[in-house]
């Protein structure tokens, strides 16, 4: 049995457990939806980061940084600066006046089964997409790490989509929580040790490390290239590099404020003043990985080398490669361990906002108008819908197979979130005139035009050389309609366009005047949830 | 407060039911608009600065990668600039944990003589 494997299942028998003692601990709505209220700042804090670190930042940037140098630093900068926009203006009010998820906000004073079926669809479908990229990188990551055992992607994708409908059906979100944490702490330390080696690797001299920064060298289409890694534009080309750069930028800073599963970790404290101190702790955490992204990635450009990389398993090794290159192959599989402990715990976090917002949103609040009819029932409703998300993203990934050209997904997760959900969150708190009309225009509109851009943009249309086959060739063989990858410049201000032409063609005096209420609730967390007593 | 649910105080683990009209009424109080307008001096400029802050980094890398390619010791004033975000986003959020505790007091005194008004006291 490979060190890996070891690894693995050492990671799988910890979680298993916390899940065992989460499930004996908790029972009832708040207790599955929002671990009772009873997480503290710090530990919300570093969950939050840990659902936010998912394999893409970790595996993803590393590798973006590696191969792209600078341009691939700008989706770290962007990943933390976004949460700005969530400390200043989304955590408290919705800590203060919702729930469990983001619709109850919206509910307040809107007519609330349209919104919330609307809600639920776009938080679903953010989810959903987010999941399937994932897991299909999950499976292909976990069958190349374990490379040797015998494990297949289609078993590695089993695997992890078995263990997360287990944490959520039976831990919920107490054990969720507690997967994030035990996770980022693994990805922290797992990235400082790297970053020191890679230091250390020069000497503890910047200079050197940026010197040879400075002089990437590696062979593109055969031929020797030298590039200044730290110079913009290797990734980001004219004519369209420069407002793709925008674009990516407007849906990560907006984006990250409107992701379901970011959301809903707000609703797991006591109050607004612990949900500001989480998010005060996990822009200390990720603001550190992302810094360090820089080390991992540009270490691997410079220690490992691009040529390297591409003949052993491409970009997302990058950073596991480094590991081996500077440690051996212990290492290897503490950091193959650690990408593995952060795709199943992003996947449960995914899992378990996508569930609630099904059974809140759409089964209570929507079918049956808001009126549990037997007790539990919520809850219930939630764990079975676990269980279908978990089994459809399983057949799903397996459907695409290793090779699917999905990473468009995560991209495509955000500019949803940012043009659909940011858009009417935001008006319902600020505007006194918003009402239902708006709220639904605004909703399908940001999901309508980010999906639709996305589908007729380069990530989805190209010409492909006959020598790329099967699941990575281009969905449609045609030039690409709409030349950004990211929708987000556009599809942002079409979501709010459509909230405010939907609001300003309809009257709703009650939205109007329930406004007050909602406008007392979200700024002093008069009448707010409570935590569930010890 | 006609159709207000009584509570007694404290009422720690009891949520707060109000009319409309109560809440109404709360937002009508010069405390409420006192925490709301100390609430928009710091958020609004904070929210504009950072904003703008950001979208120069993509704006000057794309558009002006000649200036950005200016060396500054080992490194280039891209990478500067990129890392100049993180600091920004550590001070702009400290300044508001400050900032933030003064909205707690006011809130705080909102809430309590919220809470008085139905306990009857």
């Amino acid at each position: 049995m490979s060190t890996s494997l070891a690894m693995f299942l050492l990671f799988i028998a910890v979680t298993l457990g916390i899940t065992y003692w989460a499930s004996k601990r908790s029972s009832g709505a708040s207790a599955f939806f929002a671990a009772g209220r009873r997480i503290t700042g710090w530990q919300n804090g570093v969950a939050i980061a840990g659902d936010y670190m998912s394999a893409a930042s970790f595996l993803g940037i590393a590798g973006l940084i590696a191969f792209s140098g600078y341009d691939g630093f700008m989706y770290s900068v962007g990943f933390l600066v976004a949460y700005l926009t969530v400390l200043l203006v989304i955590a408290e009010p919705l800590r203060n006046a919702g729930k469990y998820t983001m619709a109850d906000v919206l509910a307040y004073r809107l007519s609330p089964r349209p919104v919330r079926a609307m809600a639920a669809l776009s938080t679903l479908t953010v989810s959903t997409f987010y999941m399937i990229a994932q897991m299909v990188g999950a499976g292909a990551l976990v069958a190349l790490l374990l490379k040797g055992s015998g494990i297949s992607f289609q078993t590695a994708v089993i695997g992890v989509g078995v263990l997360m409908i287990v944490y959520v059906v039976f831990g919920g979100m107490l054990a969720t929580t507690w997967v994030q944490i035990v996770k980022a702490v693994l990805l922290m330390s797992g990235t400082v040790l790297l970053s020191i080696l890679v230091l250390a690797h020069f000497d503890f001299n910047l200079s050197n490390f940026f010197a040879a920064v400075g002089h990437v060298t590696y062979h593109d289409h055969g031929q020797v290239v030298v590039k200044d890694f730290l110079l913009p534009g290797l990734r980001y080309k004219p004519p369209y590099g420069a407002l793709d750069l925008l674009s990516l930028g407007a849906a990560l800073i907006f984006g990250t404020a409107g992701l379901p599963h970011i959301l809903v970790r707000f609703y797991t404290v006591p109050d607004a003043k612990t949900a500001r101190n989480s998010v005060v702790w996990a822009t200390v955490l990720i603001g550190a990985f992302y810094i360090m992204t820089t080390f991992l990635g540009f270490g691997a450009a410079t220690i490992v080398g691009r040529d390297y990389i591409v003949g052993h398993g491409g970009t997302n090794m990058s950073a596991p490669l480094l590991a081996q290159n500077l440690a051996g192959d212990v290492f290897f599989a503490f950091i193959s361990a650690i990408a593995f402990a952060t795709i199943l715990a992003v996947v449960a976090g995914l899992t378990i906002s996508a569930s609630t917002s099904f059974a809140h949103d759409f089964w209570t609040n929507v079918i049956h108008k808001g009126v549990e009819r037997r007790a539990g029932e919520e809850v219930l409703v939630a764990r079975i819908s676990a269980f279908v998300v978990g089994a459809a993203s399983i057949v799903l990934a397996i459907v695409l197979g290793p090779t699917a050209n999905v990473a468009f997904l995560v991209g495509l997760a955000f500019a949803v979130a940012a043009s659909a959900n940011l858009p009417v969150i935001v008006l319902s708190i600020f505007w006194r005139r918003f009402n239902t009309a708006g709220a639904v225009t605004g909703l399908a509109v940001g999901l309508v035009t980010s999906i639709g851009l996305i589908l007729v943009s380069p990530s989805l249309m190209a010409i492909d050389p006959p020598t790329v086959v099967g699941a990575a060739r281009h969905l449609i063989q045609a030039k690409a309609w709409f030349p950004l990858e990211n929708p987000g410049i556009l599809s942002i201000p079409l979501g709010f366009f459509g909230a405010i032409v939907g609001t300003l063609l309809s009257h709703e005096p009650t939205s109007q005047h329930k406004f007050n209420e909602l406008l007392v609730r979200s700024n002093t967390g008069l009448g707010s949830e409570r935590a569930s007593v010890a | 407060m006609a159709n207000a649910v009584v509570h007694a105080r404290p009422a720690q683990q009891e949520q707060y039911k109000a009319s409309q009209t109560t809440w109404d009424s709360i937002a009508e109080t010069t405390e409420f608009k006192d925490l709301m307008a100390t609430k928009r001096v710091f958020i609004v400029p904070a929210f504009v600065f950072f904003v703008v802050y950001y979208f120069l980094l993509p704006l000057l890398v794309g558009y002006a990668p000649g200036l950005m390619a200016t060396r500054i010791g080992p490194v280039n004033l891209a990478y500067v600039f990129a890392l100049s975000q993180f600091v920004v986003v550590w001070v702009i959020a400290g300044l508001y944990v400050k900032a933030a505790n003064t909205f707690d007091r006011l809130a705080k005194d909102i809430v309590e003589k919220a809470h008085d008004a139905q306990g009857g006291k």
